[in-house]
């Protein structure tokens, strides 16, 4: 079963490393997309963590900063 | 109606979505090669060389999807005036770049087989890289142009440039005579593929629409914390 699997009548090669390419592909996109994602929120707490508490409560009166900081520390 | 679509509102939505678009993913992609390593038969001309179509086929179909939305929302985004549109181009623009990469790839890798060489430069084939090349230049306008006008005029007109490769793409194998084979499936007349075959081919497509969102939340949700960081800035 797995040698059939595997051989596919000799096209094996061919189709293995076409969902190989694939799978890799997405892994890649998935894993540079993931870096950027976690790099720019990092980057957002560190900032917030620099203001002063005016400017923070400023901040932080803005729904989508407000979620953001609450993404960060839940990640 | 484009105040509910405002970046700040959907942010609650779009921070969450991509863990529940994931575990969606990976089950659809499960059954998915299942059926299409496993379960699905073997061509009677291909042989086996035909499962190469479970990952082909709806990569070129995603990556045309991807590039005509991103037209028509860069389209919509100077018509409009919204700049969240060109936002959500800017986010599609990645997934529908290696949509298209591992269409060309994986046809390279399927033409060897049946057609005896991995490239020819056939109809079908020479626009699907001439695409390519057009996300290519979207993605790098939008790193090499700092001012947001210029960026928005010279990447809405690379996406109207480029659009008109899309139906070239889609009709060239009808147009001329190429190495391509002709679609077989068709929503206005009826579809020449078997159900048995269909049915994995479209199990893989919803596979590679959930992944395609998933990069898209991911990138849009980065884009916008890139956004409040400059509005930190201006604090």
């Amino acid at each position: 079963m797995i040698n059939e699997l595997l051989f596919m009548n000799g096209y094996g090669i061919y189709v293995l490393s076409a969902f190989s390419f694939t799978l890799l592909s997405f892994s890649a996109l998935y894993l540079i997309t993931k870096v950027q994602f976690v790099k720019e929120q990092n980057k957002f707490v560190a900032k917030f963590g620099s203001l002063n508490s005016e400017k923070a409560k400023s901040a932080k009166s803005q729904r989508i900063n407000k979620e953001i900081l609450a993404n960060a520390t839940n990640n | 109606m484009f105040k509910f679509f405002e970046p700040n509102k959907i942010f609650q939505i779009t921070s969450k979505a991509p863990r529940y678009v994931l575990i969606l993913f990976v089950i659809i992609l499960c059954i998915g090669l299942t059926e299409a390593l496993i379960l699905s038969p073997e061509d009677y001309k291909q042989s086996d060389a035909v499962r190469i179509m479970y990952v082909h086929v709806p990569a070129a179909w995603i990556s045309l999807g991807i590039f005509s939305s991103i037209t028509l929302l860069s389209i919509s985004g100077f018509i409009f005036k919204n700049k969240n549109f060109f936002l959500i181009s800017k986010s599609l623009a990645p997934s529908g770049f290696v949509f298209n990469i591992i269409a060309l790839v994986t046809g390279a890798i399927w033409g060897k087989p049946t057609w005896g060489t991995w490239w020819a430069w056939d109809a079908r084939i020479t626009s699907m890289l001439i695409l390519a090349l057009f996300y290519a230049m979207y993605l790098i306008s939008w790193r090499i142009f700092e001012s947001e006008e210029k960026v928005f005029k010279i990447t809405t007109f690379i996406t109207i440039l480029g659009i008109i490769n899309v139906p070239i793409i889609k009709y060239s194998v009808d147009w001329w005579n190429t190495l391509h084979q002709p679609a077989s499936i068709n929503i206005l007349s009826k579809s020449s593929i078997h159900s048995s075959m269909l049915f994995p081919l479209l199990i893989m497509t919803a596979a590679f629409a959930l992944f395609s969102l998933l990069i898209f939340l991911m990138k849009y949700n980065t884009e916008l914390i890139k956004i409040k960081n400059k509005g930190l800035d201006r604090l």
